[in-house]
């Protein structure tokens, strides 16, 4: 049997980013030692403040998985933040109801964009710019000022913000002052973690997962084994947008404010996790569990410039966009190659 | 008989309908149209202070960045069918670059210059040249798709930017420097609106006296066929990213003028959209090749008198864009294969008979 | 049973606007045999195929099928599947990104009670089917990790599995090697001994006589006959397929002028392309015009494309008068004297939107640079003198290139090459698609240039129009140049050498 070596490009990018992790991550834990880089809840920390981006990345991956593009997320979790910091903070809604019609937004926005981008096959990118100019606008409609949400105002929303799950004791470690610290982490990570699972497991098990990597492979040939290209991209489109509003509560748990410079640039980051995982910008190739190191490693290069002190927070952006531009490079490469090679 | 002058009227208006500046001129025309409407004092143009007012000679003069970021992105659109979506951030490194060698690092207020106006401005001009260069590399030698390559230096121009100026505002208050944003003194007109026609002249005449402009659409319509008959098309690809990116740096020093200061999170922002709305809005088709420079300096202009008048109407500068992006996607979404063959289908219908005749 | 008729298309027509692709064509399948269709280009075999599969919709005729007492038409390639008849292309229509078993079972995973997809399941049925098949691969493995003839194969199984009863292979092994090429036969045999239908499309005469049974061929979308491979030797299907009969072949005199000067022009030696054209060695004199025959398919497109530089030679050197010529890109070969024009009008040569004018003077003004343009009343006197120098029949000097008749086209890239007053040029199918008074004026303007000088290259499907024009011609096939033919040149001659083998 001729068998041919497993490891071929895509699972290299994949590998080089795993070892780009740890390796950033031990050079944070050597440097930082004293500011307890090297503790455990640093790293909860890490997926505290990204689970955000987790469930986005996770969208954009599937986006991305059938060779388009998503850049409308960010302006869309700012929408969400300053829907919930409306309606909690300003208008005193009860919080269930006002969830629901995020997540209702959300599918909304990618029924439009999908549409637009699956049934008249017009350029994901156009599509979804004009969707984030659409979005970061309609925030400040909704309201131009920084409102944030107080526990006065819901309690019930605050209460989840503030929950900490607590992980086995024998984790626990001396902080500085010799006081024992019980690592925790908040609901949001559970919610990013599940939304990896589920994606995982829909990318790998169901009809519409592999549906999603057969459109980015080659679009041409899955009309020709009896898929449906247009459907596939639109629900990928929703998916992404559904996701992204999960991330968008997600979000807003976290900062519990709204305001129209929310998350700018975060369709960046999204990408750049996503790429950096293993994603190619072709489509095709990609998985979530790549993505989900993409995102560790953003949110280190984040933790990094802010345990740092100095560091203006502008070099997370650069870093961030640096890497991804390093990795679409090496993308490009290997495509070149392989070209010239057949 | 009044059937026959209804055929005439009908034919005549699809013939003017079809003309390649009807578009531009027509959008132009019915913003103008519901300004003069709305408020009937739009047109009229004073001398106040001994400089040109009026609504007309505002849009002229703030629909400068637009109309010189549409030149750059009209050259990019038509050799590449991709937009460089960088232009508003590269913008705001070049304001950033310029003000920073002016003032020297680390100053956020300065009254006396560290080198030479002229330096500073042609440095920040340099500095969207080299961001330019950068995206043509990305999608010329490395074959990267252009949005995802200028992906890249949406979000880091504008970090370097803030890097350079310390995150900070950089002041420059010094009187020669305002004058490309605003008057020189003695001359009515506003400066930017020479700086446009500048920049519009040398790129036309660049395109008139070089065959450059042959060679863009020669690559944008037939890549293949372009280098069959010896055009080197990811030079020319190369070649209109440089020249988006200089004059992406000419727009930002002229927005960084205006307000005597580099602003890293506020100049440029959303000008990008602007940008790719005024090539959509100058007839210009987002799948590249023949394109038309006039027609996106006009859709500049209207995309300004759009602007002016969403803020006289109360609308703030965030809330803005959700009008135009509708408009961008009603654009394009009407450019959608989809539209384009069912018109091809009906105007076939009619001529099929003509074409007969012609053919052989 | 052996003769039991499987698919029968019977009168089928097909209009595009202006051209009569399909006039009255008819194909018989019976069930268990391997069904030649062959034609020169442009003689309706992907069009016929097309109209099958539901590609296309035709206009006459009836498609009937084993199995349904009604003729059948198919709407989309998907419908066509579903009633059996299913087409491997040269490009695999496969997932080069998802593994060997999930391009087997795409669109219709095996699931388990809860309705994921059982990978289990789908790749221990991949296993069995390509057992049954005698395919040797990891159905675990990416796809894209086999070589094309497998990839071919992995999609002649998916169709297999999926019931087929008509399989098409429309040129499945143009970019195979021999190697690959013979496991594929022993597939495509193996299949007929299961009563499978096969249509194979192809122009390589060595592999339609190793394999099939019976041969259609189509000529200029009419149908030419249906034979069996027995009764069928290569030189009279050769000559089927150009449309001559056998008896009336000598009735042509070359007309080709004899060159009287021995200057070398230009001369290759040892040039090759990987994967499209073995090393070959050629020569061309001053003012000569030299033919490069073959069936389509033959390399004869790959040579000429290589001589060119527009496929960067990988092996030899070549010449171009005394001076060694090494081009990176197309520039250098124009600047040094070349002019090509391609044999695919639309995709290679013509600008579409632009004005006659401008698709006229891009090669000079390519060769000149970018800073020297043309002024303008040289363009207008150009593209006027070239317009009424070839009779291009267009409105007006800036009428958009795609609104001229095909013809008119191919001499508005004809004049785009002389503009730049080449000493070499090749001409790929110059006259394909045109009409007969425009073909003779081709053949006189042919002439009229190698007597000013000019060497040129000429291909063309019609031997006689070479026969008038050419004073020697290469001889392609397989993607290799297997001779040269120099002195008396005939029909016959000519086509056996195109056909080659033993027989004659």
């Amino acid at each position: 049997m001729k068998r041919k070596s497993r490891i071929n490009s895509n699972t290299l990018l994949l590998l080089i980013t795993i070892a780009l992790f740890i390796v950033m991550y031990a050079i944070g834990c050597v440097i930082y030692h004293e500011k307890g880089f090297d503790h455990l809840q640093t790293f909860l920390n890490i997926l505290i403040t990204n689970a955000g981006l987790l469930c986005v990345a996770c969208g954009m991956t599937c986006v991305m998985l059938t060779g388009g593009i998503d850049i409308s997320v960010g302006s869309l979790i700012a929408m969400d933040c300053m829907i919930l910091a409306y309606g909690m903070g300003v208008k005193g809604y009860p919080c269930i109801p006002l969830l629901i019609f995020v997540l209702v937004i959300g599918l909304v926005f990618g029924l439009v964009q999908g549409f637009l981008v699956g049934y008249l096959d017009i350029q994901p990118f156009i599509i979804t710019m004009a969707g984030m100019f659409f979005a970061r606008g309609m925030t400040a409609v909704i309201c131009t000022k920084q409102l944030s949400i107080t526990q006065d105002a819901n309690a019930l929303f605050y209460s989840w913000a503030n929950y900490k799950i607590f992980l086995p004791k024998f984790l626990g470690y001396l902080n500085s002052k010799g006081k024992l610290q019980i690592p925790f982490i908040r609901p949001t990570v559970l919610v990013a973690l599940s939304v990896v699972l589920i994606i995982f497991f829909v990318l790998k098990f169901t009809k519409f997962g592999r549906a999603l990597y057969a459109v980015g492979g080659n679009e041409a040939s899955a009309k020709l084994m009896g898929l449906n290209v247009r459907s596939t991209k639109l629900k990928a489109y929703i998916l992404s947008s559904f996701l992204c509003s999960i991330g968008g509560i997600c979000y807003s748990l976290n900062t519990m404010s709204g305001s129209v410079q929310q998350a700018v640039g975060l369709e960046m980051d999204a990408i750049a996790s996503s790429v950096i995982g293993g994603t190619l910008l072709t489509g095709g190739v990609g998985s979530v569990f790549g993505s989900l190191f993409g995102v560790l490693i953003n949110g280190t290069i984040g933790t990094l410039v802010n345990t740092n002190g100095k560091l203006l927070s502008s070099w997370a952006n650069i870093a961030t966009a640096a890497l991804l531009c390093f990795f679409i490079i090496l993308q490009s490469v290997f495509a070149l190659v392989k070209e010239r090679k057949s | 008989m009044s059937s026959q002058k209804w055929g005439a009227v009908v034919g005549f208006l699809k013939r003017v309908v079809k003309m390649k500046m009807f578009l531009p001129f027509f959008c132009l025309i019915l913003v103008l149209l519901i300004n003069l409407i709305k408020s009937p004092g739009f047109f009229s143009i004073d001398i106040k202070n001994g400089v040109l007012f009026g609504r007309l000679i505002d849009i002229l003069n703030r629909g400068s960045e637009i109309a010189i970021l549409a030149v750059g992105q009209t050259l990019v659109i038509a050799v590449s069918a991709g937009t460089d979506i960088s232009v508003g951030s590269v913008m705001s490194l070049s304001a950033c670059f310029c003000c920073m060698s002016l003032a020297g690092y680390g100053v956020s207020s300065t009254n006396t210059l560290a080198i030479p106006m002229i330096l500073g401005i042609l440095g920040g001009i340099l500095m969207g040249g080299i961001c330019g260069v950068f995206n043509g590399t990305l999608v010329s030698k490395l074959k990267i798709q252009p949005m995802v390559a200028t992906l890249i230096l949406f979000t880091a121009a504008r970090a370097i930017g803030l890097l350079l100026c310390n995150n900070q505002i950089t002041y420059i208050r010094y009187e020669p420097y305002k004058y490309l944003g605003n008057f020189i003194p003695g001359c009515p007109i506003p400066t930017s609106i020479f700086v446009t026609a500048g920049v519009i002249l040398v790129v036309a005449i660049l395109l008139k006296k070089t065959s450059l402009g042959l060679y863009i659409q020669s690559v944008g319509i037939n890549k293949r066929a372009a280098r069959l008959l010896g055009i080197n098309s990811s030079k020319i690809i190369f070649l209109c990213y440089v020249i988006c990116g200089l004059c992406a740096g000419v727009a930002g020093i002229v927005a960084s003028s205006r307000i005597y200061s580099a602003d890293a999170n506020n100049i440029g922002l959303t000008f990008e959209l602007d940008a790719i709305l005024a090539v959509a809005l100058g007839g210009n088709s987002m799948a590249g090749g023949k394109f038309n420079l006039a027609g996106s300096i006009i859709g500049a202009y209207t995309i300004q008198a759009i602007t002016t008048t969403l803020f006289a109407m109360g609308v703030s500068t965030d809330q803005a864009p959700v009008v135009k992006a509708i408009i961008v996607i009603l654009i394009v979404a009407l450019q959608a294969p989809v539209f384009k063959t069912w018109f091809a289908n009906r105007s076939l219908k009619g001529k099929s008979q003509v074409k007969e005749t012609v053919g052989a | 049973m052996e003769d039991q008729i499987l698919l029968t298309m019977r009168g089928v027509s097909k209009t595009f606007p202006g051209v009569k692709a399909l006039d009255n064509v008819s194909i018989t399948l019976r069930k268990g045999e391997i069904h030649a269709l062959m034609g020169e280009n442009g003689a309706g075999k992907s069009t016929l195929i097309k109209v099958l599969t539901g590609v296309h919709a035709f206009e006459e005729g009836e498609i009937r099928l084993d199995g349904f007492d009604e003729p059948i038409i198919n709407h989309t390639p998907i419908e066509a599947q579903k009633r059996g008849i299913v087409t491997v292309y040269q490009e695999v229509n496969l997932c080069p990104n998802l593994s060997v078993a999930e391009n087997l079972f795409i669109g219709r995973e095996p699931k388990t009670k809860l309705g994921y997809i059982d990978w289990r399941k789908m790749n221990k049925l991949s296993r069995e089917l390509l057992k049954r098949l005698d395919i040797d691969v990891d159905v675990t493995q990416t796809l894209e990790n086999y070589s094309l003839a497998i990839q071919q194969m992995v999609a002649i199984a998916r169709a297999v599995d999926m019931d087929c009863k008509a399989l098409i292979l429309d040129e499945p092994t143009s970019s195979l090697d021999e190697n690959e090429v013979s496991k594929l036969f022993v597939l495509m045999r193996h299949l007929r001994e299961k009563g499978v239908g096969i249509i194979f499309v192809t122009h390589f005469l060595e592999q339609v006589y190793a394999v099939c049974d019976r041969i259609t061929v189509l000529r200029n979308g009419e149908f030419a006959g249906e034979y069996t491979v027995a009764e069928m030797p290569r030189f009279k299907l050769v000559a089927t397929m150009l449309g001559k009969d056998v008896d009336d072949l000598d009735s042509i005199k070359p007309e080709g002028c004899e060159s009287n000067c021995d200057e070398i022009a230009v001369e290759a030696v040892g040039l090759g392309h990987k994967g499209t054209i073995k090393p070959f060695d050629f020569h061309i004199r001053k003012g000569e015009v030299v033919g490069v025959t073959g069936l389509l398919g033959s390399g004869r497109t790959e040579m000429v494309r290589c001589l060119y530089g527009a496929d960067h030679a990988q092996s030899g050197t070549l010449k171009m008068k005394g001076k060694v010529l090494k081009a990176k890109a197309p520039i250098d070969s124009i600047k040094s004297g070349m002019g090509y024009l391609p044999d695919d009008r639309k995709a290679d040569g013509l600008i579409s939107e632009l004005s006659v004018r401008e698709n006229i003077v891009l090669a000079l003004q390519a060769r000149q640079g970018v800073f020297k343009t043309l002024p303008l009343a040289k363009q207008y006197e150009l593209a006027d003198s070239f317009i009424e120098m070839l009779h291009i029949k267009t409105a007006t000097r800036e009428t958009p290139v795609s609104q001229l008749s095909g013809g008119n086209q191919q001499k508005v890239i004809l004049a785009r090459w002389l503009c730049t007053h080449p000493d070499f040029l090749i001409l790929d199918e110059p006259t394909r698609g045109i009409d007969i008074g425009t073909k003779t004026e081709f053949q006189k303007l042919i002439l009229k240039f190698a007597s000013e000088g000019m060497s040129v290259v000429f291909i063309s499907s019609e031997i006689e129009e070479m026969l008038r024009t050419c004073t020697r011609m290469c001889v392609m096939r397989d993607g290799e140049k297997v001779g040269e033919i120099d002195g008396e040149m005939t029909q016959e001659i000519v086509m056996s050498a195109i056909a080659g083998g033993e027989e004659k």
